[in-house]
């Protein structure tokens, strides 16, 4: 065990690794993974409805959907994250409600405006996806007599969703990536927990070093994670032969 | 309403330093983008091998990790080099890293790897044939550059360069966080001091899908002008 003294020496000597500091890279990671994991899942389930609604003939329920992804995919994020986070707690109304402080948190306001980035996107994606249903699927379902919520159900849905699969990887590194704004509101995340490590060493340049390479790795774990998951669900669209 | 009239000239200014940081960018991104394609299509493995680096990298760190990563590690380098000249030749330099030239620097930086992407993909969709058909004509390889592989591949490409453009533009807001006074900072700042914050964020993200718009129109519309010629197949 003498190389765990060695390197025990080691971290007490370094500024930047100290054991501290390692604890606050972990709690960093953690924070990163929770919200990004929180908002994703949270953007998911309201996208679904969404993405069925902006693909509605009727106007007046595609029409203020599209304006909502518009919006949220027209403005930076940190933009939205400042509107909630400064323009929520500005309303009276709001801060007169009972459970104020309980949800007056920088962690809640960033989850929110996550959440709704991711939503606004995802819609966009699945509802492409949707619209790319072969036609003919979509009439023989009708042949067999299906209604629009059953077609929905049965034949839509579940090809969109593979189809949707690819793109949806790249919205959810985009996810990861975003979330680093959340250090600018105050939350200790990776990003933050660099920023604090900065502003107690002295040493500009070597944690931002260390949380890329975290990032980095995270981001190959979601690409191989979707690669596989392509590989499963897509079985059946690659040529044959493979 | 004073409040606008305080905060308006600002935010104004911020406005048009967050065109010039887009701008910018865009021509850094779009150079470095012809320039990673034409390395990512080389048969030099070396050259290969650092374009793929870059672009990897790249699109695996966040754009504010980088921004910061660049912004205060290149001071560090640069302080490292100009002390290392000072002891060794006596010269007695000292560069200090403009935020404005930093952001446009990371930002370009950034978009460069992305605009690459779709440089070689559009480059590769040109058919050799026609390449071919320009050597055998007696063109020489800047001619054939010219006149067929760039009007032909932008067509390929705009759909992406104008995709890239638009997170590029939402990428810049944050140089606000290294210093820079863009329209973000400004009504940032403004919310705070006046407790109005959806007048003046509302504004700002306004003045973002202005442009957004604005700059679909004129994607659209050099779409046009690279499609000439060219007959539509199936669809």
């Amino acid at each position: 065990m003498e190389w765990l003294t060695t390197l025990q020496a080691a971290l007490t000597d370094h500024t930047v690794l100290s054991a501290d500091n390692l604890a606050r890279y972990g709690e960093g990671l953690v924070t990163t993974v929770q919200l990004v994991f929180a908002s994703l899942v949270i953007g998911l389930f309201l996208a679904v409805p969404l993405a069925i609604g902006r693909s509605s003939k009727r106007r007046w329920i595609s029409l203020p959907i599209y304006a909502y992804t518009y919006v949220f995919r027209g403005t930076p994020l940190l933009v939205q994250l400042y509107l909630i986070y400064y323009g929520l707690p500005s309303i009276d109304a709001l801060r007169d409600w009972q459970y104020w402080e309980y949800i007056d948190r920088a962690h809640v306001w960033a989850l929110v405006a996550f959440t709704l980035n991711t939503a606004a996107y995802t819609t966009e994606i699945f509802r492409g996806a949707i619209k790319n249903t072969p036609r003919g699927e979509i009439e023989a379902a009708k042949a067999y007599g299906m209604g629009y919520w059953l077609r929905m159900r049965r034949i839509v849905l579940p090809s969109a969703f593979r189809r949707a699969l690819p793109a949806y990887g790249n919205e959810v590194i985009f996810m990861l990536h975003a979330s680093a704004v959340a250090s600018i509101v105050t939350i200790m995340d990776l990003t933050g927990a660099a920023r604090f490590i900065v502003a107690r060493t002295y040493s500009a340049f070597e944690p931002y070093l260390w949380v890329a390479c975290i990032y980095l790795c995270l981001t190959f774990a979601i690409l191989y994670l979707f690669r596989y998951l392509e590989k499963r669900l897509l079985a059946h669209l690659r040529p044959a032969g493979e | 309403m004073t409040d606008l009239m305080q905060y308006g000239p600002r935010l104004f200014e911020g406005a048009m330093l967050t065109i010039a940081v887009a701008l910018l960018s865009l021509l850094l991104s779009l150079l470095l983008g012809l320039l990673t394609a034409s390395a990512k299509m080389s048969r030099n493995r070396l050259i290969h091998g650092i374009a793929t680096l870059y672009t990897t990298i790249i699109r695996g760190v966040p754009d504010l990790v980088m921004m910061f990563l660049l912004f205060f590690g290149a001071q560090i380098g640069l302080n490292m080099i100009t002390d290392l000249l000072y002891e060794l030749y006596g010269w007695d330099l000292y560069i200090e890293i403009n935020s404005f030239v930093a952001g446009v620097v990371t930002i370009g930086l950034i978009f460069g790897a992305y605009m690459g992407e779709t440089f070689r993909g559009a480059f590769l969709a040109v058919d050799r044939g026609q390449i071919e058909a320009g050597r055998a004509y007696g063109m020489n390889h800047g001619q054939v550059f010219r006149r067929i592989r760039f009007p032909q591949m932008m067509r390929h490409a705009l759909p992406g360069l104008s995709n890239n453009w638009m997170v590029l533009l939402k990428t810049t807001a944050l140089v606000s966080v290294i210093g820079l006074t863009d329209m973000v900072r400004v009504a940032e700042e403004a919310s705070k001091q006046t407790d109005q914050p959806f007048l003046f964020l509302g504004i700002v993200a306004l003045v973002y899908l202005a442009i957004a718009s604005v700059s679909e129109w004129g994607f659209s519309r050099l779409q046009e002008r690279y499609d000439t010629g060219f007959v539509g197949g199936e669809d």
